[in-house]
């Protein structure tokens, strides 16, 4: 299916303009005065751990809850006082599915479509439509409950586009999909800016805000603690960096001093893993780094180059880690080490 | 291609046509539901045949001095209380449904509020229906013969299943404000265990305390049993119809605004 291009409201530059926006869940202060800008036709990423405010940001924008203090207001319509009108102008892709799990997914798109307002028969097409784009024909009569995870995602997308909206939330779009489902996801976001959609997106990681989002918000505990292009926010962490173990103990202050003289940068030393860790700039300078520490006789045994972490933008930016996050992370990678053992 | 739309020409309120029509999708939804789970139907066949058959049996001789003359006594009673047990499980749904992702998704569309609660209490008219109609046969194939005649037979079963529908409005609420489906099943059979059985749906009140008498002629249920009993056994109207039409628009009136304002406001 051809996307139509998507009605464009008429109502200047911003898609999105968010100011202080407070959302409070008892002594939690999920959202603490976020400002937010969102140009129209732009694809705008909100990067931060769970738990750092993002979905509560998103459900506010959407109508879906209210805030406590603060204002937003969607191609200039307010999100609290017109409501109805934002809603016209959205299409919202949660966290969690928002489909109906006990009817297939033909069933799904009909009923929304009615809801929009499509006739019996619009109705049909466009359902029929949808499925091929996002590739479900086949899937289409099957009950939900026997969906993958990246079909449901793909079918709650679709769901969200029936109306074509200007404006698409997508929360977490990718979480939890393998890699394959994942760049198909990022094809089909790319595909709907085309179309002159605006796209506000969540994400917790930053190489998918960098592969697709024009500008980047941080966000952390409530507040967003940097704000700009994604050239702009690498800048500030430094491009990718370089990891390296040396074999013998003795050897570290030499190869250190190498690293150092060669890329010319500072570098940062963990004793108890005897490993080096420096910024890179220029790859290039890897080849000459390598010869160095060969003719000094330094063996090495592990050498890699990372992009940096949403660990590491964090520490740049906040000066703290993502520290709760992270225990978080790793009872869930033992958990799932756990299950895939047992 | 640029089909320039002004935002100027959306409307922030939804009219009673769209209301309408979006109630009426949400209920084809609830009906879809039921087709795709047909063992949720179980409470609504199964209980009909199997209370009707003991009532009948275990009371049948003690009260009427045999089973035959107390089928018009009890056929309405029963009637009357399962059918309006029935729309409990509307508010158990309900609050199960609304855990569920869907509903934000519902959330966020540009319908009326009030359509997906609507619509669900649309849809299970449906089995009030199965129950009604099973009453019924039960009835017949016991040997009830309602004087009344088919015609007055419907407008009672008519009658019954619109009280239900606006009784599920009580059940609604308590589904949209509970925490748990559970917890909406025990404070509703809480409310209606006593009020069904406190009529005068299986015994006449003339054997009751005084004070027991006196809740028996004001409590509701009682109303719509008499007003049913009058409908089928002698094919006549009276006020007890009118007190129980009176009856449910006053719940209605009631629940359905508190119901959706309560919904609206648990995210």
């Amino acid at each position: 299916m051809e996307y139509k291009s998507v009605k464009r409201p008429n109502n200047g530059d911003w898609a999105v303009e968010a100011n202080g926006l407070v959302k409070v869940f008892g002594d939690n202060r999920a959202v603490d005065g976020v400002d937010l800008n969102v140009k129209a036709g732009s694809i705008y990423g909100v990067l931060g751990p769970n738990g750092a405010g993002k979905t509560t940001t998103i459900r506010m924008l959407a109508t879906l809850l209210r805030p406590d203090a603060g204002s937003a207001r969607i191609f200039g319509h307010d999100v609290s006082k017109e409501s109805q009108i934002v809603r016209q102008l959205i299409g919202v892709t949660g966290q969690y599915a928002s489909v109906d799990e006990s009817l297939s997914a033909t069933e799904n798109l009909i009923i929304f479509s009615r809801l929009l307002g499509l006739g019996r028969a619009e109705a049909k097409k466009k359902a029929a439509d949808l499925l091929e784009e996002f590739g479900l024909t086949e899937a289409a009569k099957r009950p939900l409950k026997n969906f993958s995870g990246g079909m449901r995602r793909r079918l709650d997308l679709a769901a969200s586009l029936i109306a074509q909206p200007p404006l698409i939330f997508l929360d977490e779009p990718t979480t939890g999909l393998d890699p394959r489902t994942r760049a198909q996801m990022w094809d089909t976001i790319r595909r709907l800016v085309k179309t002159g959609s605006t796209v506000l997106l969540t994400t917790q990681y930053l190489d998918e805000a960098d592969q697709l989002a024009d500008r980047i918000a941080v966000i952390d505990r409530g507040h967003v603690v940097a704000e700009g292009t994604v050239d702009e926010l690498k800048q500030s962490v430094g491009t990718s960096s370089l990891h390296l173990r040396v074999e013998n103990q003795s050897d570290i202050e030499i190869a250190r001093q190498t690293v150092e003289h060669v890329l010319q940068v500072q570098s940062t030393l963990t004793s108890e893993a005897a490993k080096i860790t420096a910024p890179m700039a220029n790859a290039d300078l890897i080849t000459d780094l390598l010869i160095s520490l060969r003719e000094k006789g330094i063996t090495l045994s592990e050498v890699s180059v990372q992009k940096p972490t949403l660990d590491e933008v964090f520490l740049t930016i906040t000066g703290h880690g993502v520290e709760d996050e992270k225990t978080n992370d790793t009872v869930k990678e033992t958990k799932r080490a756990e299950a895939v053992n047992a | 291609m640029n089909t320039s739309v002004k935002t100027g020409h959306l409307k922030n309120h939804t009219s009673f046509i769209q209301t309408l029509r979006h109630s009426l999708t949400m209920a084809y939804r609830g009906i879809l539901k039921i087709r795709r789970t047909p063992e949720q139907l179980f409470d609504v066949t199964l209980q009909p045949i199997i209370f009707t058959l003991m009532f009948t049996y275990i009371f049948g001789g003690a009260i009427s001095g045999d089973v035959q003359s107390y089928l018009p006594v009890i056929i309405p009673g029963i009637l009357v209380q399962t059918v309006i047990t029935t729309s409990i499980v509307t508010g158990v749904q309900l609050r199960e449904d609304m855990d569920k992702g869907v509903f934000d998704r519902f959330k966020s569309l540009p319908i009326a509020r009030i359509a997906p609660l609507a619509g669900a209490l649309l849809a299970d008219t449906i089995r009030y229906t199965i129950a009604t109609v099973l009453t019924f046969t039960m009835g017949y194939i016991m040997g009830y013969r309602p004087e009344g005649g088919l015609g007055f037979v419907v407008l009672a079963a008519l009658l019954v299943i619109l009280v239900s529908w606006s009784m599920s409005w009580i059940f609604a609420f308590f589904g949209v404000i509970s925490r748990t489906a559970s917890s909406v099943q025990g404070i509703s059979m809480l409310v209606l265990f006593p009020l069904t059985f406190m009529s005068n749906a299986f015994v006449p009140s003339d054997t009751m305390p005084k004070w027991l008498q006196w809740f028996v002629d004001i409590n509701p249920i009682s109303h719509v049993v008499s007003a049913v009993r009058e409908l089928t056994n002698s094919g006549s109207v009276g006020t007890d119809m009118v007190w129980s039409l009176v009856g449910a628009a006053a719940i209605v009136a009631v629940f359905a605004p508190i119901t959706v304002r309560a919904y609206m406001r648990r995210t």
